[in-house]
């Protein structure tokens, strides 16, 4: 790559926004670059002519940059590399720092050599709605077609590579309220933040550019008689100078949501590079929550077609204006201009200036005359009623052909070459709606300028100024965005009367209308590579839209769907609203009659990081330690996420299996004693005069009857009498109740308790509280359970007389007040021991001590399956009765609860339900998967007849064997029937069906 | 992200609510005296309105209290609040 040579020289006057004095080394593509601080990457490579630095999407055509902001649909490329790579950025809003690494993104082997370009010279079979018509259509083997060819095809189609190491940089979100968000930092946004600051507003700016000052920085404007970037410098301190203003530069506002509630996102330390000080965040998102909003995001710029207008070199007009005037970049030397309306002559006057030849191409028969004149004077060619017709060159343009244009956009009679290597092209304007359009703003076309413009939306609060309400001249940016400020302030409460600016800018005209203008065609036929394109970064052509209109798909949704128009990394923001006049052209429909697809957020995409913030890695989700933890992790422990909670799944001991410690877990309970961490288990408290009737409603089972110092097993329902929890609950005083719920569950059964308790029955006297973490709970179970207990220094009286299964005691237990439940999930004498929370390591300490063997999740779970004890959420999927699961005796007869009259609805009264059955495999060394299918022939073709499925399954140590638990259809009237369960990968294991307790049948064990 | 005006504590972000569906669907006093299909059309079927809708909303991460909020479905535009069982107390902005 030679030097920089379309820098200009320092003795040009533009350029203002770089310090010749700050250069900067980058690397692009591996060869080695010189740009200056204040450029952008974009810019930076400009200065060295406009080579391809890209790939197109599908037919891989060499492309070059072709905007200057955000608009840009060409220049993506990978910023840096490993952890930090970001894929699909835009050069053209990629400030430039020292040590930049980029590298283009869709070339294979490279951009220079594409070997995909054969998609271009194949194009003929690559219409639109190609992949559609071959793969997904409904011709013979349609789908065999597409699964051969879609490794093939995802590879050759996408852009840059996601990156595959984590992320190394921190990403931050900020939180803010403010009376008045004004979007956009242009001469309208910084009036309209000036007039809202005057008011004493809190106000917040956000411009996402490197610096405010929007189409001021090409700085070819004035402002009274000055530089417009003048005023605005002075208008930026005024802001900086004002109580309550926050200006937040590199801030792209990326979605409007209702209430005024907006998502922004700032770059922070993105714009140093991996060598950003290390107390900087990556990027912040704010989230800012306005009472009223301004917004004056500016327009884009649109092209007109015409053949090869993807050639590099061919640009967006106003781009070449800025780059000239902002960063001293003309990538050209002789500069030819396409338009259709005023603007492109502020852009001829300053490439003139800047000693570039100038021809400008007007597809208005008469161009108005003080530009004309001002443009002729300044050194520029005006060829009026022209248009380009097609550009010569292949990597990069030679030259173009023009010729007068018709009203219907077709040349008439030959096109003539002109010299050029470099093209502007200015085909008016579109409005930069997408935000007004995210509160529901219907655009409205405007006839003068062409263009849609967002619709009213001052009832939601939500104004707009500027060139996004289709204006043109700088006056009534600055008066509109003043307007647009005082009444934002008004609205949000500030009435104070303040002056408004009276302000002179100089170098406007009376803007003349437009002359609409998409796509110029020619009858001379062309080269067959000859193409028009609408939609550069997705490939989509004039004839792509003309073959949509032509197959039918003429709404603006399905030609987007069809041919890709607008999707994308740009979202079509230099391509929409040219595809759908076109299609209004081929239709016999205006632009306002075919409509344009909603803008969702974002404006421009989001790093996933930028939205994730801190909320990665072990700040995801809160993880929850019982008081026990530490003795658990320090003893072997293998712990299991149960909710958010980390319970013990069981306790290796060196060398031991899991499955031995199971084993012997289980064993040391069924024979000696075990000790299990039952903190998790959710309780509420419940107070007050009607927890009896509340109960009563909520659980199946009566609870009138239940005395002081006794605890009840309950199931709680659904309206539609489907099982949501069980868990016992204790009456520990006349109006003291405290209610379990399963781990998992604590905080929904809490909140459908209030929920009856306030919206239905708010007659009820209830206080329901949260009391899960003050409390750590011990469970103690085992043949010797309560030989353990009893020595404990405690002044409970432990014997079975005195404390018999389900019954509650309240006392000390190591001289700390305890509540102690003497209820069992494990079979045996069992008792739940809570004490304070911070008591809760000592007392398991002292449990352990006195020989008590610890035993995990996984040791309870076969435990309470030999005895057929339920687990929530295991044996029951929101489909299953207390009927379904033999618990019938659990259900009262005599009063209303929740649930109870759905038992009478057909569906739920069949006798041939599927049924809590045990499952025993004839070959007791098998345990059946979990979720394993069950059917009764299991050589039956598929479909197969299913039956239903295991729930629970495990080694028994107690039986020598496998063991299951199941839901099986019509299954208590199958008893001593054999079932086939189906294994996950093939065959199947034959079982009996058999009652589902396996263990201690008549529950003598636990009653002591 | 809705601004919900709780009646209790004034305009707090959506995401401080959890939604409760349509509200006045009341639990019959008699439920064994109802048809199964009285029954199922409490327990399964609600409006589905387009339009104004009241529905219940609950401050689950704020002070906890139901209440009832007329809501827009099509445009989101909220009309009055209202509270269970007891006097709306001023709210506080």
């Amino acid at each position: 790559m030679s030097g920089p040579q379309f820098r200009l020289p320092a003795h040009v006057p533009m350029g203002g926004r770089i310090d010749r004095e700050t250069p900067l080394a980058f690397t692009f593509n591996g060869e080695s670059f010189n740009g200056y601080a204040g450029d952008t990457l974009a810019s930076a490579l400009l200065a060295y002519g406009s080579f391809p630095l890209a790939r197109s999407f599908k037919y891989h055509r060499p492309r070059g940059i072709y905007g200057a902001g955000a608009e840009e649909p060409n220049a993506l490329v990978q910023l840096e590399s490993g952890g930090r790579a970001q894929p699909n950025l835009r050069a053209t809003q990629i400030e430039l720092y020292g040590g930049l690494t980029a590298t283009s993104v869709n070339a294979w082997p490279s951009v220079d050599f594409d070997l995909m370009r054969i998609n271009d010279w194949l194009s003929p079979l690559f219409p639109a709605g190609f992949y559609y018509k071959t793969f997904m259509g409904g011709g013979l083997g349609a789908g065999r077609w597409w699964r051969l060819f879609e490794p093939f095809i995802r590879r050759a189609a996408g852009f840059g590579r996601a990156p595959t190491a984590p992320d190394p940089d921190r990403y931050e979100r900020m939180n803010a309220h403010c009376d008045v968000l004004v979007v956009g930092g242009g001469p309208a946004g910084l009036s309209a933040a000036l007039a809202a600051a005057n008011r004493g507003c809190r106000v917040i700016l956000a411009d996402e550019q490197a610096e405010p000052g929007g189409d001021l920085l090409a700085g070819d404007r004035s402002i009274d008689d000055a530089p417009a970037m003048g005023w605005a410098a002075a208008a930026l301190a005024r802001l900086g100078a004002a109580p309550d203003v926050r200006v937040l530069d590199r801030t792209t506002v990326a979605g409007l949501y209702d209430d005024n509630f907006a998502t922004a996102v700032e770059s922070v330390g993105d714009r140093f590079g991996p060598g950003a000080p290390n107390h900087l965040p990556r990027l912040r998102l704010w989230r800012i929550r306005a009472r009223q909003i301004v917004l004056a995001t500016g327009a884009h710029e649109r092209p007109y077609a015409f053949a090869n207008n993807d050639t590099p070199g061919v640009m967006l007009g106003n781009a070449l204006r800025h780059y000239a005037g902002r960063y001293a970049v003309v990538p050209g030397r002789q500069v030819l201009l396409g338009t259709n309306n005023d603007s492109a002559y502020r852009t001829a006057r300053l490439l003139a200036q800047a000693g570039v030849g100038v021809t400008l191409a007007d597809a208005r028969e008469t161009p108005p005359a003080a530009l004309a004149d001002a443009a002729r004077n300044a050194g520029a060619a005006v060829e009026a009623g022209c248009a380009i017709a097609a550009v010569v060159g292949d990597r990069r343009v030679r030259g173009a052909s023009i010729g007068r244009i018709l009203p219907d956009g077709e040349i008439s009679g030959a096109p003539r070459l002109v010299e050029t290597d470099l093209i502007g092209i200015s085909g008016g304007w579109n409005p930069a709606l997408h935000l007004a359009s995210h509160r529901g703003a219907k655009p409205a076309w405007q006839e003068e300028q062409a263009c849609f413009a967002p619709g009213d939306l001052t009832p939601l609060g939500v104004r707009t100024a500027g060139a996004v309400t289709g204006v043109g001249s700088l006056a009534d940016c600055l008066e509109q965005g003043y307007a647009a400020g005082r009444d934002a302030a008004r609205a949000a409460g500030h009435t104070k009367r303040t002056r408004k600016p009276a302000l002179k800018t100089g170098d406007e005209t009376a803007t003349a209308p437009i002359h609409p203008l998409w796509a110029v065609t020619s009858r001379r036929p062309g080269s067959r590579r000859n193409k028009s394109f609408v939609d550069l970064q997705n490939d989509v052509t004039v004839k792509d839209v003309a073959l949509a209109a032509r197959e039918n798909y003429r709404s603006v949704e399905h030609l987007k769907r069809y041919t890709t128009l607008g999707m994308g990394t740009d979202q079509g923001k230099t391509a929409n609203v040219t595809g759908l006049a076109l299609m209004g052209m081929a239709t016999g429909r205006t632009p306002e009659a075919v409509g344009t697809t909603t803008f969702r957020p974002p404006y421009t995409p989001i790093p996933f990081g930028a939205l994730a913030g801190r909320d990665r890695g072990d700040l995801f989700d809160p993880v929850r330690e019982t008081p026990m933890f530490d003795w658990h992790a320090a003893n072997g422990a293998v712990f299991e996420d149960v909710g958010q909670w980390k319970r013990p799944y069981a306790y290796r001991r060196d060398g031991e299996s899991l499955k031995a410690a199971i084993d012997r877990e289980v064993r040391a309970v069924r024979n000696e004693a075990g000790v299990m961490d039952a903190s998790t288990l959710g309780k509420i408290d419940l107070k007050g005069p009607d927890v009896a009737t509340l109960l009563n409603r909520v659980y199946t089972n009566d609870w009138e009857t239940l005395k002081v110092g006794r605890a009840r097993y309950g199931l709680m329902c659904h309206e539609d009498g489907m099982i949501f929890d069980d868990g016992v609950t204790a009456r520990l005083g006349d109006d003291h109740y405290v209610m379990t719920t399963t781990t998992g569950n604590a905080a929904t059964v809490l909140n459908w308790l209030e929920m009856w308790l306030q919206t239905e029955w708010p007659d009820l006297q209830v206080f329901a509280t949260s009391v899960t973490e003050a409390y750590a709970t011990a469970t103690v179970a085992g043949a010797d359970g309560r030989k353990l207990v009893s020595g404990l220094e405690s002044d409970i009286d432990w014997s079975d007389d005195a404390f018999p299964h389900m019954a509650v005691r309240t006392g000390t237990v190591l001289g700390v007040p305890a509540r102690v439940f003497r209820v069992s999930f494990s079979g045996e004498a069992s008792y739940e021991i809570n004490v304070p929370a911070h008591y809760g390591l000592a007392l398991w300490q002292a449990l352990i001590d006195g020989g008590a063997t610890p035993y995990g999740t996984e040791a309870m779970h076969v435990l309470r399956a030999e005895k057929g004890f339920i687990i929530v959420g295991q044996e029951t999927d929101g489909t299953v009765t207390p009927h379904d699961l033999g618990m019938g005796w659990a259900v009262s007869k005599r009063k209303d609860f929740i649930g109870k009259r759905s038992y009478g609805r057909p569906d739920t009264a069949r006798a041939d339900r599927k049924h809590l059955v045990g499952l025993l495999p004839l070959d007791s060394k098998t345990v059946l998967p979990e979720g394993g299918q069950i059917v009764s022939d299991p050589a039956q073709e598929p479909p197969m007849t299913m039956l239903g499925h295991v729930t629970s399954s495990y080694n028994s140590p107690s039986l020598n064997g496998g063991f299951a638990l199941a839901l099986l259809k019509n299954g208590r009237n199958r008893m001593g029937d054999t079932v086939h369960i189906l294994r996950l990968d093939e065959g199947a294991d034959p079982a009996r069906v058999v009652a589902p307790t396996f263990y201690d049948k008549d529950g003598g064990r636990m009653r002591g | 992200m809705l601004l919900i005006h709780c009646p209790y504590c004034g305009p707090r972000d959506e995401t401080e609510f959890s939604y409760g569906g349509e509200a006045d669907i009341a639990r019959p006093l008699e439920p064994e005296a109802l048809s199964d299909a009285e029954w199922a059309d409490y327990v399964f079927m609600r409006t589905n309105t387009k339009g104004r809708f009241r529905e219940q909303w609950v401050h689950s991460h704020g002070c906890g209290r139901w209440f009832t909020l007329v809501r827009n479905t099509v445009t989101h535009e909220r009309g009055e609040t209202g509270v269970f069982g007891g006097v709306v107390p001023e709210a506080d902005g």
